[in-house]
């Protein structure tokens, strides 16, 4: 089985982010491999470690699954995806182009989806989200391009590679979905699936010699294509400003209660 | 005149306040046509409860294959029915259900799309909240049909009671969209509290609270409010990571959110800040959140908050 999981690089999430005309700044802040995407890496392994294992681990012969990451974005994010590497993936696809800044989440899916249909994979991970933004349509873009089944939002994943089948259980804020596919199939995991592994000092070492295999555009066969959405400004709201602050000398909490009816929020 | 295809949105077979809040913000652009997707012979039963917004015309779409295979089949069945009413836009509800259904129609329909909006103009300029609400974007669609999503709560409804002309509309489901089958479906856990990003209050508790939530859950439901949980409570194991509020959680924007014990790294803050007014209680007076609170108590939660729960219950009796 080969299962890709797709990944972003996105600036850290406890910084500042800010804007540079119409785009974030990248460059400014420490960038990181998106939190949510690391239950997407694990659940990968795990799925592989409960049925063989990869070909670098699980079994002295190695076993007959592979994860491999695919990203999107510029050449640093390789740094990205060496920790999805040390984690214990594969080896990874870096896509990687100038006429690619700037892409819209429809560009980024038809680049993404041509290289999972090149990739030959059975199975394709995804977190739900980037914590940058935020649109959460990735998984479900994808899932139209490459005509697979979507299982997204999954809490929990089943994958029988001899049936090739796969089986989620789906959590929204609509309820909880029992939901079963043939594969292929594209799933996204919502981050209360798994506890991601720390990689081990060995996995980092190993991520070192494992190979990131850098394509451009025309190596993708995606012609590139403008973004169907702009923004026309960005600006920066007024910092909120401190209120009133009282320190409780024992009657705060009637203070609160005070201040709610005053707002007539009670 | 234009025609805006809105999405109905519904929760336990009633339309919500969200369907109204979509179509105030479609009739800016031209006549709304609200979507009604339902299983076999429930179309006129869940279109009679889309009784308010400005809405002109409802059509019903009914079909077996929205229970089987949710998103894709109502994303399939959406495409063509703004297809055949030649809509100059897509407005759906910004909800987990409502982003899935916009990625697949825009890629079907060939059009850009804007997630998340706060507020749509009549010329279709899109106003979103980015970076947790610290900066505002106003973005369009340049390419096919724009596909916008809303977030709940953000405009005001215009609640007028509608009287829509009714038509059913018959759809072919592609196989492509049946690849996935729903084999059960339970309705949410309510528990008696509105939902998250939907409650007009909100009462958090973070790390101060030590893993006890009585006291915040006591002033919530005093309040009527949902309950939220920082990171570091839901990663602790005290609260459901349903309940997380944050960059990596659920962003709510209620009238008055009440963080107790909750320090407000960027993390959180990212989740909360456009709320109308904030309200902190954390024993730590460095507490980043003071900063932007608009009333703050430095104390602790345990005496503050049952103290006020009384206070609050009383101004009420």
């Amino acid at each position: 089985m080969k299962i890709a999981v797709c990944v972003k690089q996105v600036p850290d999430s406890w910084a500042e982010k800010k804007m540079i005309g119409s785009r974030l700044d990248r460059e400014g802040v420490d960038a990181v491999l998106n939190d949510l995407d690391e239950y997407a890496v694990e659940e990968a392994l795990r799925i592989v470690e409960a049925h063989g294992g990869n070909e670098e681990g699980g079994n002295e012969e190695g076993g007959p699954h592979t994860v491999t990451i695919i990203t999107m974005g510029p050449e640093r994010a390789t740094e990205a995806v060496r920790k999805a590497l040390s984690m214990g993936a594969n080896d990874a696809i870096l896509i990687s182009d100038s006429a690619l800044a700037g892409s819209d989440a429809l560009a980024t899916s038809a680049v993404l989806a041509k290289t999972i249909t090149d990739g030959g994979f059975d199975l394709v991970i995804c977190g739900t989200e980037s914590t940058d933004a935020r649109m959460s349509v990735i998984p479900a873009m994808l899932s139209a391009r490459l005509g697979w089944a979507q299982m997204t939002f999954a809490s929990k994943v089943d994958v029988d590679p001899g049936a090739s089948t796969i089986s989620i259980t789906r959590v929204t804020e609509a309820g909880v979905d029992s939901i079963k596919a043939s594969l292929p199939a594209v799933v996204s995991v919502v981050e209360k699936i798994n506890e991601p592994r720390y990689p081990s000092f060995k996995g980092i070492m190993a991520a070192k010699k494992k190979t990131i295999e850098t394509r451009d555009l025309a190596t993708v066969g995606v012609s590139p294509v403008s973004a169907w959405s702009e923004v026309k400004d960005a600006t920066l709201r007024p910092a909120r400003s401190a209120g009133v602050i009282v320190t409780d000398s024992g009657d705060g909490g009637s203070a609160l209660a005070t201040f709610l009816a005053e707002k007539k929020l009670i | 005149m234009s025609t805006v295809i809105i999405l109905a949105d519904f929760q336990g077979g009633v339309s919500t306040k969200t369907t109204a809040e979509l179509a105030t913000v479609g009739a800016r652009i031209g006549d709304v046509c609200a979507v009604v997707l339902a299983p076999v012979g429930e179309g006129p039963a869940l279109a009679a409860t889309v009784k308010q917004g400005p809405i002109t015309s409802i059509v019903i779409v009914e079909a077996k294959d929205f229970a089987e295979h949710g998103v894709a089949a109502a994303a399939d069945a959406l495409s063509q029915v703004a297809k055949a009413k030649s809509a100059d836009a897509i407005l759906v509800a910004s909800h987990a259900f409502g982003k899935e259904v916009a990625a697949r129609v825009a890629i079907t329909l060939e059009s850009g799309i804007i997630t998340d909006a706060v507020d749509v103009a009549g010329d279709k300029v899109a106003t979103q909240l980015i970076f947790g609400g610290s900066t505002t974007v106003h973005s369009t669609v340049t390419h096919g049909i724009p596909v916008i999503t809303l977030r709940p709560n953000s405009v005001e409804a215009d609640l007028t009671a509608s009287s829509a002309a009714t038509e059913n509309f018959s759809v072919t489901i592609s196989d492509n969209s049946k690849k996935s089958l729903i084999t059960s479906t339970e309705p949410p856990v309510k528990g008696g509290r509105p939902e998250l990003t939907e409650a007009s209050i909100v009462v958090s508790g973070g790390r101060g609270t030590n893993g006890d939530f009585a006291a915040v859950e006591g002033f919530a439901d005093l309040l009527g409010a949902a309950v939220g949980a920082s990171r570091a409570a839901t990663d602790a194991g005290w609260y459901p990571h349903s309940h997380q509020v944050g960059q990596t959680g659920k962003t709510v924007s209620p009238q008055l959110y009440v963080a107790c014990g909750i320090s407000g790294a960027i993390q959180h803050r990212a989740g909360m800040q456009t709320s109308k007014t904030i309200v902190v209680v954390n024993k730590d007076p460095e507490a980043p959140l003071f900063e932007i609170c608009d009333f703050g108590v430095v104390g602790d939660l345990f005496a503050v908050l049952p103290q006020a729960t009384t206070a609050v219950a009383a101004a009420k009796a």
